[in-house]
């Protein structure tokens, strides 16, 4: 039985779980370091294998020294274009839009550095390690094409995954030429690689034509899926453990070049393999946040009214596929004009596929949107604040349609009021700090679609009166174990201690993909739903029996709540889930719920989270370092399930935004093409001396549309906003607008 | 490929002959070391572990009023030992601004001042790097080299000496205690390490088999205690190597500066004394007229060898904040963020 629903069913009650600070339930497992992440599996007989990487960016292998590293004691074989097990699709093909091309030693080409061109497999990591140093690759090396201005750029198609490139709302153009104040500015944003704490990793087992694999994953349906195509089998003959996930960020969403060569290996061997990347080997084969180039044309009238938002991105694509970030398309919802215009180009340059890295286009647009906002605002003479209410949206600017919820106008003022910015002078420069350094107040808003995928969830009602709810669900970190399993007790009416949460695993009902800000809203969904459904079964055997006190009470009749049916009517009838189902002979009952998108709610609203976010930065007025010493970040996204892992989510999001606005950088050689500080020492993210102090808000939001348990998403709304408000606090202390980030002590040194 | 043998002898005269074979090296805790060696940079095919050698790890207060502190001293525990945070307040800064406590904790003394570069043509073996392969070019000397060398560089070698320690060190006239085939020698830090000029791979003055054993700081070092600071401008508040660095220590009586010690990190091959601007300081008032003067003679000279003219300008005004937060007096304890700007006011220099 499957039971969809859009509105909260008469019979559950929430409030019990949902809504609760647990702390997360896996937290003991990981301070103790007995959760078990990929990596920590060694089935009986594995061997370890070492990917062997390219130092070109574009070119061919000509020789491999395969003999000198098989030679090597220990190694047990290498595994070459020419010597590796058959592939039932090709691996450059594009069976679905979220298939994208990898390296699987298909040929001797090398289309980026850090591409893996052969895979040494060993009785131990080291001798797989020299094995794959001994190879010593020869290349037929071409001139490679990096960076924006590395090639002929070009209109993609696409942008993000199926938007158009061009959108055009109005006249910008004429309503630039007519408008009273008006910008032009161009900003630029640096590449950013995936660098979550765990790299990529895969444990391969095969027993004939199934497949047991250990790796992370942020979508286990989808990646069955992608692996049965790729390796010739059912998608059902693999099975993934996937129960705890050291960080995704959008690289672990799609399966990538190297956990197959993982699993590849395990077959040429025909003995399980673990397959882990270095540090470095992740800047290239697992996608990035693309470098870009964005011009924006903003006019208003002569009140500060916006008239056009003119956005132009610039963006760079691999040579060999198409992911373009949607870095324009920030531009679409957020503020009120009557002609908007985003438009994209590209540019094929050699590296790795860009792909989705939290916020995809949402992150980079938002930089460039925010800080050109706060650019007009200046040209108007209006505080950034008044001008971002002057040009509030009521509605979706480009749709017309109506928000289902938009508490962003109590966001700015819960967020103003708790950061002090009224008390903002107007004019940059005018603050210092009792020890002499530039203090300056920044604000950006923030914003990201309420998205939702499909999935899928099993409940269980047993007659010792406990539950089961089992979806196929990601932990990356966020807290997917606690938040769904708070969805899950409370679908059952149970204590969660009532209830066993399975989840990570491949056999489970599909829970979708953990990406798009999306997984609490769609798996929750499908928690929800099949807890509706197992109670209304439970119902009907209680209200159809006689013997029962809620006979003939209907099954809208009665409310679920801490193991117990209650009469709507008369709460002081009710019954025990153990009771009715003692008495009705039956061990246990089960349902299904399915969680999707309601589309008619999706044609007719435009769903969004929202927030604010205010910063104070101090600048050494000499030396021109920044320090961000004040976050403040107010966001509305609907039904908050866990306001502690809300809240750590939003911290994360918000540091990604200082590591944008002033650290995040991959720095590539404009000729070889390589990436030459991938490592965590020189590649800067924020150490802890860079975290100011943090303060989150919430804002209470009911969304009787998105789904319906009213849920938005938290996972990368907190990067957008951020990074701009950093931005605009560094432009206020100091008076110098730097328009390519991260902002450096040389853009800001001569204009102190 | 990757084969090495490795000894653990237990006299430095043992260590010294086990180095003196071509292709040796000395390993200490290997906090550069190792990373080189498993990105392909450096392949010693003897690694002679000092780190029993004995005798090596402790910090002494001698008579005379100088300190010899052991090369196996580890840096976290020279940076709290109270007598020489007291009596050399900007060495314990510097070292404090370096890496991040759990490196401290391990590197030594002796390895600090071993320490290779950090720029990434380096560390990147396929580049052309004249360092790793004499005579093979300088792929950074065309490449991105924002935070390269604007003194003392060559064609051949546009790299910086990564060490915040050895900055202050070489202001305050340190000599290096070196043990080597030839007996026992001593020569000043600040000859230690060399500029590139032809021959970059050659980056200290030392011989096959020489092992630092000890650094001395003499005692009139002690006379700048009232008057250091190390300041250090980087990317992010902590863990990140210098963009440029400056340590300045002053000997000032009835409100004249007697000596002054300056050095610069950051900029060079080396640690870069500035002795030019020291002398410039001599008998003037502590004030920011005469330190912007110090600032342009110590800077006179350097010239961009890449795209990072600004560190010309920089350097200056670090030297500027570097001489006036000296002057202002050593404060009483080590700031909570070593060397950081963000640790002091700028108040009294606006």
């Amino acid at each position: 039985m499957s039971l969809e629903l859009t509105r909260d069913p008469a019979h559950l009650r929430h409030g019990s779980n949902i809504g609760q600070p647990l702390t997360r339930r896996d937290g003991v497992l990981k301070v103790k370091g007995q959760a078990r992440y990929a990596a920590d599996n060694h089935p009986a007989g594995m061997l370890y294998a070492v990917i062997a990487v390219s130092t070109i960016a574009r070119g061919r292998v000509t020789s491999l020294d395969v003999d000198a590293a098989k030679r090597y004691p220990g190694v047990v074989d290498v595994m070459t274009p020419s010597h590796k097990p058959p592939l039932a699709e090709d691996p450059d093909g594009k069976p679905n839009p979220f298939a994208f091309k990898m390296e699987l030693l298909q040929n001797d080409e090398v289309r980026y550095a850090n591409q893996a061109i052969a895979v040494v497999i060993a009785e131990t990591l080291e001798a797989a390690t020299e094995g794959a140093a001994l190879l010593s690759p020869q290349y037929h090396t071409e001139l490679a094409r990096v960076g924006l201005d590395g090639a002929e750029s070009y209109v993609p198609p696409v942008v993000g995954i199926g938007n158009p490139a061009v959108v055009q709302h109005g006249d910008v153009d004429a309503a630039l030429a007519g408008a009273s104040n008006r910008i032009e500015a161009t900003y630029e944003t640096s590449a950013q690689y995936h660098n979550a704490m765990e790299p990529h990793a895969m444990v391969a087992a095969w027993e004939g034509d199934k497949l047991s694999i250990d790796t992370p994953s942020q979508g286990m349906a989808m990646a069955q899926m992608r692996l049965g195509g790729l390796l010739g089998i059912p998608p059902g003959n693999i099975y993934i453990r996937s129960p705890f996930l050291g960080g995704g960020f959008g690289s672990k969403g799609l399966v990538s070049g190297p956990q197959v060569l993982g699993i590849m290996a395990a077959k040429l061997v025909g003995r399980p393999v673990k397959l882990v990347l270095r540090r470095d080997q992740m800047y290239g084969p697992v996608g990035h946040r693309p470098p870009t180039r964005q011009t924006l044309r903003i006019g208003t009238d002569s009140e500060g009214r916006l008239t056009a938002i003119d956005h132009h991105a610039k963006v760079t694509t691999s040579t060999f596929d198409d992911f373009y970030e949607p870095a324009a398309d920030a531009s679409h919802t957020l503020y009120a004009s009557p002609a908007i215009k985003t438009s994209h180009e590209a540019v094929r340059v050699d590296s790795g596929t860009p792909l989705f890295m939290r916020a995809p286009g949402e992150a980079t647009g938002s930089i460039a949107l925010e800080s050109a906002i706060d650019e007009i605002a200046v040209a108007c003479g209006m505080d950034p604040l008044d001008f971002r209410l002057k040009n509030y949206a009521e509605v979706e600017p480009i749709s017309g349609k109506p928000f289902s919820s938009k508490a962003l106008r109590q966001c700015y003022a819960k967020g103003a009021e708790r950061f002090g910015w009224a008390r903002r002078p107007l004019a940059p420069r005018q603050m210092r700090d009792d020890d002499g350094f530039l203090v300056g107040w920044g604000m950006g808003t923030a914003t990201f679609p309420a998205l939702m995928f499909q999935a899928q969830a099993r409940a269980v009602i047993r007659s010792d009166g406990s539950g089961v709810m089992e979806s196929g669900a990601h932990d990356m970190g966020q807290g997917a174990w606690t938040a769904l399993a708070q969805i899950a007790a409370d679908g059952l009416g149970l204590g969660i201690d009532q209830v066993e949460f399975r989840s990570g695993t491949s056999d489970l009902p599909d829970a979708g993909i953990a990406g798009g800000s999306a997984h609490t809203a769609t798996a929750g969904a499908a928690i929800h739903n099949a807890g509706a459904a197992v109670i209304a079964k439970l119902a009907d055997l209680a209200t159809n029996d006689q013997r029962s006190p809620l006979f003939g009470a209907g099954n809208t009749g009665v409310i679920a709540r801490e193991g117990r049916l209650f009469r709507r009517d008369d709460e002081t009838r009710s019954e025990s889930y153990a009771d009715i189902l003692t008495r009705a002979g039956v061990a246990e009952i089960e349902a299904s719920g399915g969680g999707a998108a309601d589309p008619a709610a999706q044609s007719s609203y435009a769903m969004h989270a929202h927030g604010a976010v205010f910063a104070e930065v101090k600048v050494d007025p000499e030396l021109g370092q920044v320090r961000v010493t004040r976050l403040v970040g107010a966001f509305a996204a609907g039904r908050i399930i866990n306001p502690l892992m809300v809240q750590s989510q939003l911290f994360g999001g918000m540091i990604w935004g200082v590591s944008f606005a002033l650290h995040e950088e991959a720095v590539m050689d404009h000729r070889s093409g390589r990436i030459l500080n991938a490592n965590l020492a020189e590649y800067h993210i924020p150490v802890n001396a860079d975290v100011p102090s943090l303060d989150v808000l919430t804002v209470d939001e009911h969304d009787p549309h998105v789904n319906a348990l009213g849920i938005k998403g938290v996972g990368e709304i907190g990067v957008t906003g951020s990074a701009g408000a950093v931005a605009n606090a560094v432009w206020h202390a100091t008076g110098v607008r730097v328009r390519r980030f991260p902002i450096r002590i040389d853009d800001l040194l001569t204009g102190l | 490929m990757m084969n090495f043998d490795y000894v653990r002898p237990l006299t430095v005269a043992e260590a010294v002959a086990a180095a003196s074979e071509k292709g040796a090296t000395y390993l200490a805790s290997g906090t550069n070391l190792l990373d080189l060696m498993k990105g392909g940079v450096c392949h010693p095919r003897r690694l002679v572990d000092v780190t029993r050698l004995p005798g090596l790890g402790r910090v002494e207060y001698l008579a005379d009023g100088s300190v010899r502190i052991g090369a196996l001293v580890r840096n976290a525990d020279l940076a709290h030992d109270a007598e020489f945070v007291r009596a050399f307040p900007s060495v314990a800064e510097a070292l404090l601004s370096g890496a991040s406590a759990q490196l401290r904790n391990a590197a030594t003394v002796g390895g600090n001042l071993m320490q290779r570069t950090r720029c990434a043509y380096f560390y990147d073996a396929p580049s052309a790097c004249n360092k790793r392969w004499p005579g093979a070019g300088c792929d950074a000397r065309q490449g991105e080299n924002r935070l390269h060398a604007v003194l003392g560089w060559s064609e051949a070698c546009i790299a910086t000496h990564p060490s915040d320690f050895c900055v202050p060190l070489v202001a305050l006239d340190a000599v290096v205690e070196i043990e080597g085939k030839s007996g026992r020698r001593e020569v000043a830090l600040e000859a230690l390490h060399r500029l590139p000029g032809d021959t970059p791979e050659r980056e200290t003055l030392l011989d096959r088999g020489d092992l630092i054993v000890a650094l001395r700081l003499p005692a009139e070092a002690r006379a700048f205690a009232a008057h250091a600071r190390y300041i250090k401008v980087r990317e992010r508040t902590s863990y990140a190597f210098a963009v440029v660095s400056a340590a300045a220590s002053l000997r000032i009586e009835q409100g004249t500066i007697r000596e002054a010690r300056l050095a610069l990190g950051g900029v060079a091959a080396k640690p870069w004394r500035a002795r030019d601007a020291e002398q410039s300081l001599a008998g003037v008032a502590p004030d920011v007229a005469g330190f912007r003067e110090a600032a342009r003679i110590a800077l006179a000279d350097a010239k961009p060898s890449g795209d990072n003219a600004f560190k010309i300008e920089l350097a200056q005004r670090i030297v500027v904040r570097a001489l006036t937060l000296a002057s202002a007096g050593t404060p009483t304890r080590i700031p909570a963020l070593p060397g950081s700007p963000f640790s002091s006011g700028v108040r009294h220099v606006a």
